[in-house]
């Protein structure tokens, strides 16, 4: 049972990564346009290189 | 842009200090157009390409889930001039008021939302981990460290996501009342002290997974509903007033741009052409004709002589008027129309939503019953712990989730779906209404039809005729004479040489066309005869004059939708105040039989009335100043965006784009959506029957209400996604 030791830590601070990646997307905007964003991804333009 | 919001959030010393008089140098203009006809990549990529093509314009960035472009452009750039532009590329396009707009972007309350959402999805993933190695086997030491990791994840989770639901029970339960919050809260709470008692005690069964998966779904149901709302009710605001900002006023030091409030009684106001009235005023000087379809429902143009009394909000056609001002603000014509609104409100029977009867029966049921069982373990056992538990557990079993998600859910996918088709819910239980509705009322100018004449006897005239129309009717913007151009262009005619061609403002246009007087305008003008029929005369040299006749044009889908109202049963009735003899002649197009001409605001709203109180439900369609009243009095009311401001704040639902089709469609949705709301409650009751008894008997675990609380609410959401 000593692994709990190192699990339970583990699943922890994964969950924070998962909380602190979300709040990341929520204060830069990328809920702004969900079906926009869904297929811009389909569109040849900005392929190469980032839109300035 | 988003800098700004994040600069401005920041900083709260910024917005604290007192606003110091900023003269910023000339902005970049910000342009917001709404774009109700977009709908794939294609879409995205044409209308970027077309505005960044344009010069002036730095950056556009079209939002496809609100169905608008943002434009970052030179400070001369103006939205008038890039609607053209689009609308060449086939997309129509509205403008929105970038300063309604700024409100909206930084959406605090949404954001907040979705943070307590997030947190209370992250620790409920993170418990429930926990508890399944519970329920699969973990005794003694294990189970208890588990508990109390639970207890350390989910007590600081709950004390932040759950505040929204502590705040709206408190606020009810101050007045001494009872909401649907109050169960909730008390479940939450309730499921925290047992759970954190029976760990303290080594207990076997704790709650806290349940505690947060509660506040998890609920905060769910909360945030669609919020969104749903706040997108609809902010898009609605945003589309631009109609109503004149600024007038320009005739003062000493000659003409000056003012703001339409700081007129007074006796300023002298220049109109332009295609200016619109801003107060009630008296003409001093000049000679035009006015629209008043938006206020009245007239199509024909009205002759304005010197000494006309006009009112604000017309529309003035074809020359410069000075306008000496006898009413402003509050006592122009146009605001004691939105006094009769007010009335016809204050008429309207509240309308009961179905999530607010389903609450009605639902809190005092919930917390006899985990009373009742209280004091009955109580009795039976005489163990203050085993009954307290039992409570528990009813409540949570009880405790809303999947009703919580039953409404929003349904109205999310319903509005969504609506919204795709260019419809705008604004009320929140606008919806339900349109279901019920069995009879339909249409206003005419503007509504049924789309306000510009349309030429129908083209070929009744001469060649010869046609080409000395065209040159005379080019030269002028006056509606008819750009029907006239635009049809006759279109069926390939080239304009005659006509020259020294003027246009009389008021009469219509004149020229010389080989040594002889040509003339097209007025009949008395002209020497024509006046007729019923909106009409422009020809007079060429002494011959004797011809007619142009025009009708109105029905908008787009106009056809259909009757069509389709009448197909499911629904009385249609056409409501106008313009002429017997046009109002006769659409009704029999569109093949209405109940129809009522030359109706004051009042009597529609009147009508309207007396409809409701025979037990109709009314649905009201209308876009002018004189439908607005009985807007406001019908069960539900949609207009159109190009209806004037007063009209769209008075409507339930907003149609976005020109078409009228999507208005019959809208009342099927609304229908099913209904029905998916009535299923979702009989969803949720059902697993209510299977699980409460289980709790009363104190049979129930956590993972029993655990998968309960899940099943329910995963099943009542995939119910409301039939619906997209």
């Amino acid at each position: 049972m000593e692994v709990l030791a190192y699990l339970i830590p583990i699943s922890l601070f994964l969950g924070g990564v998962g909380l602190v990646a979300f709040v990341y997307t929520v204060r830069s905007n990328q809920y702004e346009d969900p079906e926009g964003d869904a297929r811009r991804i389909l569109s040849d333009e900005w392929d190469d290189r980032p839109k300035p | 842009m988003t800098a700004e919001i994040t600069n401005t959030a920041a900083c709260p010393g910024c917005i604290a200090s007192p606003a110091e008089p900023m003269r910023p140098a000339p902005k970049d203009a910000q342009i917001a157009l709404s774009l109700p006809g977009i709908h794939c990549s294609a879409c995205i990529s044409t209308v970027e390409r077309e505005l960044n093509a344009y010069p002036g314009v730095f950056d556009a960035r079209v939002n496809l889930t609100l169905k608008r472009a943002m434009i970052k452009a030179a400070p001369d750039i103006r939205a008038a001039d890039l609607i053209p532009v689009l609308e060449g590329a086939g997309y129509e396009a509205h403008e929105l008021d970038p300063g309604a707009l700024s409100a909206t972007q930084s959406d605090k309350a949404g954001r907040d939302l979705l943070m307590r959402l997030a947190v209370a999805g992250f620790a409920s993933m993170n418990v429930m981990l926990l508890s399944v190695s519970v329920w699969s086997g973990a005794t003694d030491a294990t189970r208890d460290m588990f508990h109390w990791i639970s207890a350390a994840i989910a007590l600081p989770a709950i004390a932040f996501s759950a505040q929204p639901f502590f705040a709206n029970a408190w606020s009810a339960l101050r007045v001494r009342r009872l909401n649907m919050d109050v169960p909730i809260v008390l479940a939450i709470l309730l499921a925290l002290v047992t759970s954190l008692w029976e760990t303290a005690l080594s207990g076997e069964h704790a709650y806290f997974d349940a505690a947060l998966t509660l506040t998890f779904f609920l905060l769910a149901g909360r945030y669609l509903d919020y969104r749903t709302r706040a997108v609809a009710r902010s898009a609605a605001e945003e589309l631009t007033a109609l109503e004149v900002p600024r007038a320009v006023r005739l003062g000493n030091a000659g003409e000056e741009e003012v703001a339409v409030s700081e007129l007074s009684v006796g300023d002298l106001i220049l109109v332009r052409p295609g200016g619109r009235m801003p107060v009630d005023g008296q003409i001093v000087s000049g000679q035009s004709e006015l629209d008043r379809s938006l206020l009245t429902g007239e199509t024909l143009p009205v002759f304005a002589p010197e000494g006309l009394n006009v009112s604000a909000g017309e529309v003035n056609l074809t020359g410069p008027l000075t306008i000496r001002a006898t009413a402003v603000g509050e006592d122009t014509s146009l605001h004691r129309m939105a006094d009769l609104v007010a009335i016809a409100e204050s008429g309207r029977s509240r309308y009961t939503s179905l999530a607010d009867k389903a609450a009605k029966l639902y809190a005092p049921g919930v917390h006899i019953l985990a009373a009742l069982s209280f004091v009955g373990w109580y009795i039976y056992s005489g163990d203050i712990r085993t009954a307290l538990n039992i409570a528990a557990a009813v409540l949570i079993i009880t405790c809303p989730c999947a009703l919580g998600l039953a409404v929003p859910a349904v109205t999310t996918a319903a509005s969504g779906r609506l919204f795709r088709n260019g419809m705008l819910i604004k009320d929140a239980t606008a919806l339900e209404r349109l279901a019920e509705i069995d009879m339909v009322v249409f206003d005419k100018t503007g509504t049924l039809t789309s306000g510009t004449p349309e030429l129908t006897n083209l070929a009744d005239h001469a060649h010869a005729d046609l080409e000395i129309a065209l040159a005379l009717a080019a030269a002028s913007s006056h509606p008819l004479s750009v029907a006239l151009t635009k049809s006759a262009t279109g069926a390939g005619i080239k304009a005659a040489d006509v020259r020294n061609v003027t246009e009389v403002p008021g009469y219509g246009t004149e020229g010389e066309y080989h040594g002889q007087r040509v003339r097209l305008g007025r009949a008395a003008w002209t020497g024509g005869d006046e007729r019923s029929q909106t009409s422009a005369w020809l007079s060429v040299g002494d011959q004797a004059p011809v007619a142009f006749l025009f009708s109105d044009s029905l908008r787009p889908g106009a056809a259909k939708a009757v069509q389709a109202f009448r197909d499911a049963g629904k009385d249609v009735v056409l409501i106008s105040g313009d002429t017997e003899g046009a109002v006769e002649d659409l009704a029999g197009r569109l093949g209405i039989q109940s129809w009522m001409a030359q109706a004051l605001p009042q009597d529609k709203a009147a009508r309207v009335t007396e409809l409701s109180n025979q037990g109709r439900k009314v649905l009201m369609v209308g876009d002018g100043l004189n439908d607005t009243a009985a807007l406001a009095a019908a069960h539900v009311s949609i207009s159109p965006a190009s209806a004037l401001d007063a009209a769209r704040v008075a409507s339930d639902i907003v149609l976005l784009g020109n078409d009228l089709s999507p208005i019959a469609d809208a009342c099927d949705t609304a229908v099913k959506a209904t029905r998916r709301i009535r299923e979702n409650f009989r969803i949720a009751t059902v697993y209510n029957v299977i699980a409460v008894p289980l709790a009363v008997a104190g049979l129930a675990t956590p993972l029993i209400a655990a998968l309960a609380m899940s099943t329910s609410s995963i099943t009542v959401s995939l119910n409301a996604l039939r619906l997209r």
